[in-house]
């Protein structure tokens, strides 16, 4: 509280989040010791601009729903930093925090599970902004029934209940919620993954609508790297509780430099029965984060051959190219040259 | 005919508060045997309520096959009686579902459960089956089979899991294998793991698959046949090359176009199927993808035909979607 706040605010960056840890300890014993921890996510670095869409993808498991929350502040960090709009809010207490809440907003994959079923969509969406204390009730009804415009869904939704909604519009409801209180940033978790296909590429274009139309800034957190393509504008592929490449959509499809992020490429069915490969699909499963394998833990996964190297390494990211970052592991790593091995 | 699986204008309903109503409404296909056959189609399509109705695991009393035929090997499977049913089931069919941990009994060791069906079906005794279940788990890719197999369901990964299921689905050796979203719940790398072990089981024991799921790509990379469901019928079945290349039918061709694809440009609006499917007490008569696209007359009132267009392209032509 008495700290003097150190604004440094960066014109074009929303959100810089840096070496960001977030371990959950593991008890046991007779006295409910700590043994180990889980380290869930484990020194991420990342930011995210105006306007700008990063994806965040990855295994279940690897952490990025975790990095989610501890961003928006649900989770309470374990170390590192995250700063929004210029102000740290990583050990803000939540008096002070409430307010800058508005500006970034949660959307979650089961919109059955996190909209209460016992308020009216109009209260659910009008909920935000009483917890802001935004305007007045007449005013709030105006804004709920404008926002249900805005996500495509009719006026007189505001009186029903979420569950009477498809999977597809009650993520509209999800969303709409998240609007209410004009954010800049929405942390977006799998928001599409429980939704059929045809229902799916409505609520993306509905996404890529709003970000158009409102400048928001999106963290588009998912497992599925055709979906996270298509609307983000940067990648990031995380890999137990690691980052381990950052770059441009195109340039991390076209040319993926981590094996494991070239591993989850061409792990994705191929909707072309002409185009049918015949591959050896990738070894092993992602380990535990309780006590993970020391050094490159994808090195660690197919046995790379010079993984014995990277256990002694602190392996961090290194830029490769501007704005292309992989991790500089020894083992997981093509260099530029030997590159394009396949085929 | 050398079909193994002849399904001819099954109909399966549910008796529900409401009254009857119909998931699955006229459906009829063929699987050869050795081949693969994908289902596809959005979630209440009658997908997975047409494959339990094949192996008579409908929810009871609620669920029940209305009419048609399934005729397996030959013989006619509807209203065989449970007897009959219980000798099929993981023996001459084997089932996996999408919820491994939902299928797998958790108070039993996955040895147990793999034994259960070789002493039923194939009437081992204990040590022998042991030894097999060993086999098999080592066989679908399980590290350390020998410690594993005294472990329970919660001990194991999802994917280990559908490995289990997979091995006991197996272990009979069955001509016909249900996989019902067998991937749905994995990752990417997993799932390509699981669906390469199901093709190189489907190489070594000359099953047949019927291969349910939601997932184009999947549809794509596996089968020889695919069947496209929309509210309870068969919209267009055509080989999958055919289905992908030339697709017929409205809904066929919205589907196709609806996924974002890796190589599609970013950021670009992608096509939609407007609406959504209508509630199954609602179904009309006539073309139900019509019904979801708000059109009305003749063309909802009717039941199109349902006819082979071209050699081995069935397509449900209404006037419409079909043009």
């Amino acid at each position: 509280m008495s700290e003097e706040e150190n604004i440094t605010e960066n014109e074009s960056t929303l959100l810089e989040v840096e070496e960001l840890k977030m371990h959950f300890p593991v008890r046991g014993g007779v006295f409910s010791r700590q043994v180990g921890a889980v380290r869930a996510v484990d020194g991420v670095t990342l930011s995210i601009g105006r306007g700008e869409t990063l994806g965040l993808v990855g295994e279940s498991g690897c952490g990025k729903s975790t990095l989610g929350k501890a961003i928006v502040r649900l989770l309470k960090p374990t170390a590192g930093s995250v700063r929004f709009k210029g102000h740290d809010i990583t050990h803000m207490w939540q008096g002070k925090l409430r307010p800058l809440r508005q500006d970034f907003q949660m959307v979650f994959q089961d919109p059955a599970e996190s909209l209460d079923a016992r308020m009216s969509v109009g209260e659910l969406v009008a909920e935000p902004m009483v917890i802001q204390r935004m305007g007045n009730r007449e005013q709030r009804r105006e804004r709920v029934a404008e926002l249900l415009d805005r996500v495509g869904l009719p006026r007189s939704a505001a009186q029903k209940f979420s569950f009477e909604f498809s999977g597809g519009q009650r993520q509209r409801i999800g969303i709409a919620r998240a609007l209410a209180v004009n954010p800049d940033l929405l942390i977006l978790d799998e928001p599409v993954s429980a939704l059929d296909v045809s229902v799916q590429s409505q609520v993306l274009n509905l996404l890529m609508e709003l970000q158009r139309d409102l400048g928001l800034s999106y963290l588009f957190i998912a497992h599925d790297l055709a979906v996270v393509k298509h609307v983000s504008d940067r990648i990031a592929v995380m890999y137990l509780g690691k980052i381990v490449e950052m770059s441009g959509a195109d340039e991390l499809y076209r040319n993926p430099r981590h094996a494991y992020t070239k591993a989850l490429i061409e792990a994705i069915p191929v909707s072309d029965p002409s185009q049918r490969r015949d591959h050896e699909p990738l070894e092993g499963e992602v380990p535990s984060p309780i006590n993970p394998p020391p050094g490159c833990a994808f090195g660690h996964r197919v046995s790379a051959p010079g993984y014995e190297k990277s256990i002694e390494m602190d392996i961090r990211l290194k830029e490769i190219e501007p704005g292309h970052w992989v991790s500089d592991c020894p083992c997981c790593v093509t260099t530029p040259l030997a590159g394009n091995v396949e085929s | 005919m050398s079909s193994l699986l002849e399904i001819k204008n099954l109909a399966t309903g549910f008796q529900t508060e409401r009254g009857l109503v119909r998931a699955v409404d006229g459906v009829s296909f063929e699987l050869e045997k050795g081949k693969t056959l994908g289902v596809v189609g959005e979630s209440g399509c009658g997908k997975t309520v047409t494959a339990m109705s094949i192996v008579d695991l409908l929810p009871k009393p609620s669920g029940e096959v209305l009419g048609g035929s399934i005729r397996f090997n030959g013989g006619e499977l509807v209203g065989s009686g449970q007897e009959r049913m219980q000798k099929l089931r993981g023996n001459e069919i084997g089932v996996i579902f999408q919820e491994p941990m939902a299928a797998l009994n958790p108070v039993h060791r996955i040895g147990r459960q793999i034994t259960e069906a070789l002493e039923l079906h194939r009437e081992m005794e204990k040590r022998q089956s042991l030894r097999k279940a060993v086999e098999l788990l080592d066989l679908v890719g399980i590290p350390a089979p020998e410690r594993r197999v005294i472990e329970y369901p919660h001990q194991l990964s999802g994917g280990m899991r559908q490995r289990v299921m997979i091995a006991i689905a197996l272990c009979c050796e069955p001509d016909l294998l249900i996989a019902d979203e067998p991937t749905t719940a994995l990752d990417v790398t997993v799932q390509a793991q699981i669906l390469n072990l199901i093709s190189r089981m489907q190489d070594d024991l000359g099953m047949a698959v019927l291969l349910i799921t939601h997932d184009l790509g999947v549809i794509a990379e596996q089968c020889d046949e695919v069947v496209v469901m929309y509210a309870g019928r068969i919209v267009e079945r055509a080989p999958v090359e055919e289905l992908f290349a030339n697709p017929r039918h409205a809904y066929t061709k919205g589907l196709l176009a609806s996924i974002p694809r890796l190589e599609s440009e970013r950021k670009s609006e992608l096509r939609t199927i407007p609406g959504q499917v209508a509630a199954i007490q609602d179904f009309v008569e006539g073309c139900r993808f019509c019904q979801r696209m708000e059109r009305e007359g003749a063309l909802t009132e009717k039941r199109p035909p349902y006819e082979e267009v071209s050699p081995g392209h069935f397509l449900e032509r209404c006037p419409e979607c079909a043009k």
